[in-house]
């Protein structure tokens, strides 16, 4: 398979019509929007940031929001509020995508061979019925409590505890379009099992896998914080919307700021992707054509 | 002349700002039958749908008025529509399958209408509907009004869709496709009871089908529509045998009749295919039994003929498809290809045995992956056979694409972007790639409206006498395998019922159920 061919299969999901059903739906608008908001952020958050995440104030701490200096104020320590809240969504972003990465790479195959052979199926699912039976957090605590701390690390624990719900939304699609006739028409060209795979059944899965990876990401996202909060993350000082909201809960009563903009962006990222993902879903389903 | 019962003028409906019908006028006396026909998006259903009020979504009535016994309903409001529906007006839905619940008893959605309509207490209401099943022809209506819409066959469902919109006796029954998801010989059996019971009780129908002969069968006066307009309108008869305008004549020629001018060509007969008592098991789950769906079939397809299978749903054609195409293996029996046998193939001879044998399916719109552009469907078989490199390759298609008659600008298009007609063309090109002795078509018209079938049907032909193809060419409909096939095996419940040459057996049946099949084609006696 030629790269010209990959691009020609997925044109359908990014043609215009894709993107214009999301502008005709107000929520998939917000969403677009926040997301746009949210990864501009992420991505710039170096240029962004008025100070190094981790530089300590000593001579300023607890400042209020929009003090000279500072427009979000500082925390205990006197470090930039607003630098750690751009650095903590840069943060929370690489670990959602990353755990995605996980998710997809391990689980989009293993769904596509559960689906089509049935000895694969037994084995398979079984082992995500397995893992579906902790809840995907305690998951993801267990494992980030074992590989130690670290960006990667809680990415890695985040992604694995997503691969069974990834395995089962793959593996109803290849079910489903296994039977359709055009498959049955590449039989009859003699086709192999990995050309119907790799060819017919994946590009028309495509939709359901990315429907569902903007599932993950904002759970992701939460996980990460979770797990810095818990201090299995993401170590300090780096800056992590996690660990602002742990640093800031010590001080909650004296001064809420340092905790309530982190909570706030980690909504915005949730909303974000909550909002383009149904909006996304929506608009690739054909059956909604009209 | 009595008073209309219904008078619908000038009625315009549009969805957002794409008008969907316009300027269509229909009166209908009480008791009168008449059909509105037309093919999909002619706007029938969307009249059918105005005159109740259930206008899906964005339809809104534009323009036009319409009177149910003088009294204008245009915008009447929801209180009068609910009352309306059902109490005067009935409806007989198209899907069987989807109009009832499926989680409640069947003979309590009987009942349910009519406490609704305030017809009859609660207390009553479960006799009457068993009343009402058995008179919609359902046999053991006690019993059977207890079982759930899935223990219930397409047809019978189709009776208690009926039995729901005759509970209140209305005095119009609108039957919107009421068969076109049923067998012919059920269909027959359904629009039979139907007419007995309008007439019991002196209902007006108002009929809406794609099908012409059904029409004419049916109704006393026939309204044709193409492009949410009336094209004409007048007795059925008339309109059938003498057409005025342009649309209908098309229609009219284009419907397959049982004794139309065949496309049939003559052509030697040593077989391409030759199926020798070839049956197919399938172990029923938990009851230990097999199911035996194709029980020793026999037949050829000679070279450069078309041999038809026909039968109805369960019959086990398109197994018998199937197993000629390698998809399921058969049980026991023979299969030879050009005289060698292809059951049990494995790696490079099954390969070989595919690339003589390409198929076209019923469906045009599953049958090819979305994903694709015309020209990698159609250049696919070229790529997993291996043929050629990418020139070649892309010439061939550019050739193939010509010989279906599409433009060479379509190779670049999606499949949602064709219409039936042309992705059953493109399906048809697919199935060319390779250069097949024997073409497998499963019902390959039937999804299509019937101007783009008349096209289709030639196009096969066509291709027969230039390429010298061999069809075996799988279908439920007795008139279109009249004017393709040379051979024609009838099916029923796996087994061959009867066989021979199409002329012998269509117009001398020897067989008590093929007699039965050729009498169910709606319009046989009109066309003939």
């Amino acid at each position: 398979m030629t790269v010209a061919e990959v691009t020609t299969a997925a044109a359908p999901l990014v043609r215009g019509r894709t993107l214009r059903r999301i502008r005709r739906d107000p929520m998939g608008v917000v969403g677009g929007v926040l997301l746009l908001a949210v990864v501009v952020a992420g991505v710039f958050a170096p240029l962004l940031a008025p100070y190094p995440p981790t530089e300590v104030h000593f001579s300023t701490p607890f400042q209020q929001p929009a003090t000279v200096g500072f427009a979000l104020g500082t925390d205990d320590l006197g470090r930039d509020v607003l630098s750690r809240v751009l650095y903590g969504i840069r943060a929370s972003l690489e670990v959602g995508l990353l755990s995605v990465l996980v998710a997809v790479v391990a689980g989009v195959p293993l769904g596509l061979l559960a689906g089509y052979w049935r000895w694969v199926d037994a084995i398979v699912s079984r082992l995500a019925d397995l893992m579906l039976a902790f809840p995907a957090l305690v998951l993801a605590v267990g494992l980030a409590a074992v590989n130690g701390g670290g960006l990667a690390n809680a990415a890695i624990a985040l992604g694995i505890a997503q691969i069974p719900t990834m395995i089962r939304v793959v593996r109803a699609e290849t079910l489903r379009l296994k039977e359709s006739d055009f498959v049955l028409a590449a039989h009859t060209m003699h086709a192999g099992s990995s050309r119907i795979l790799g060819q017919h059944i994946l590009p028309n899965a495509l939709s359901a896998i990315i429907v569902q990876a903007t599932v993950i990401m904002p759970t992701a996202v939460l996980g990460e914080a979770i797990l810095s909060f818990l201090g299995l993350g993401i170590q300090p000082p780096d800056p992590s919307l996690g660990i602002m909201l742990s640093d800031a809960q010590q001080y909650l009563f004296r001064t809420p700021w340092p905790g309530i903009f982190p909570g706030i962006a980690i909504a915005l990222i949730c909303l974000g992707f909550n909002l383009f993902g149904d909006a996304l879903r929506d608009a690739l389903d054909p059956r909604s054509a009209r | 002349m009595t008073a209309p019962l219904l008078e619908v003028t000038d009625l315009a409906v549009s969805f957002v700002d794409s008008p969907a019908v316009r300027g269509v006028s229909l009166t209908l006396a009480p008791g009168e039958r008449v059909a509105v026909v037309g093919q999909s998006g002619s706007g029938k259903s969307t009249t059918a749908h105005a005159i109740i009020g259930l206008l899906p979504g964005a339809g809104r009535v534009t323009d036009g008025a319409i009177r149910w016994r003088g009294e204008d309903i245009t915008h009447a409001g929801e209180r009068r529509m609910r009352r309306l529906r059902g109490r005067e007006i009935g409806l007989v839905p198209q899907d069987p399958m989807s109009n009832l619940n499926p989680v409640s008893r069947v003979g309590r959605q009987v009942a349910e209408t009519l406490v609704a309509h305030g017809m009859c207490g609660r207390r009553q209401a479960w006799r009457q509907a068993v009343d009402l099943l058995g008179q919609a022809g359902i046999p053991e209506p006690a019993r059977r009004a207890r079982q759930y819409p899935h223990e219930f066959s397409g047809g019978m469902r189709q009776r208690v869709l009926i039995a729901i919109a005759l509970a209140c006796r209305p005095d119009l029954l609108i039957a919107d496709e009421p068969t076109s998801a049923l067998d012919v010989t059920v269909q027959r059996q359904i629009l039979d009871h139907l007419e007995k019971l309008t007439d019991e009780l002196g209902t007006a129908l108002l009929l809406v089908t794609h099908d012409l002969g059904l029409a004419v069968d049916r109704t006393s006066r026939v309204v044709v529509m193409s492009e949410g307009e009336v094209v004409e309108t007048g007795p059925a008869r008339q309109v059938l045998t003498e057409p005025r305008e342009e649309y209908t004549k098309r229609l009219v020629a284009a419907v397959p009749s049982l004794s139309a001018p065949k496309r049939v060509t003559a052509a030697e007969v040593s077989p391409v295919l030759e199926v020798s008592h070839v049956s197919k098991e399938y172990r029923v789950r938990g009851r230990g039994g097999v199911l035996r769906a194709v029980d020793d079939v026999s037949f050829t397809v000679g070279r450069g003929r078309t041999t038809a299978i026909v039968g109805e749903s369960g019959s086990g054609k398109t197994t018998t498809a199937h197993m000629v195409l390698g998809l399921v293996p058969a049980t026991s029996g023979r299969i030879l290809l050009d005289g060698e046998e292809i059951v049990g193939l494995r790696g490079s001879s099954l390969r070989a045995a595919r690339r003589a044998m390409q198929p076209v399916f019923q469906n045009p719109y599953a049958s090819l992956n979305p994903m694709w552009t015309v020209d990698r469907i159609v250049a696919e078989p070229l790529r997993t056979f291996g043929v050629g490199d990418r020139a070649t390759r892309r010439s061939r298609v550019a050739e193939l694409l010509d010989q279906v008659a599409l433009p060479a600008a379509m190779a670049h298009r999606y499949p949602n972007e064709l219409s039936g007609g042309q992705r059953q063309r493109v399906a048809i090109a697919r199935a060319l790639a390779l250069g097949p002795r024997l073409v497998v078509c499963d019902e390959p018209v039937s999804a299509l409206d019937v101007l783009v079938q008349d096209q289709i049907l030639d196009l096969l032909s066509s291709l027969q006498a230039e390429l010298g193809l061999s069809y075996l060419f799988i279908s439920h409909d007795l008139a279109v395998v009249r004017s393709l096939a040379h051979d024609v095996l009838v099916m029923r419940d796996g087994r061959v019922v009867e066989q021979g040459p199409v002329e012998q057996v269509l117009t001398a049946p020897t067989d008590e159920y093929t007699r039965q099949l050729l009498e169910a084609v709606p319009g046989a006696t009109v066309f003939a």
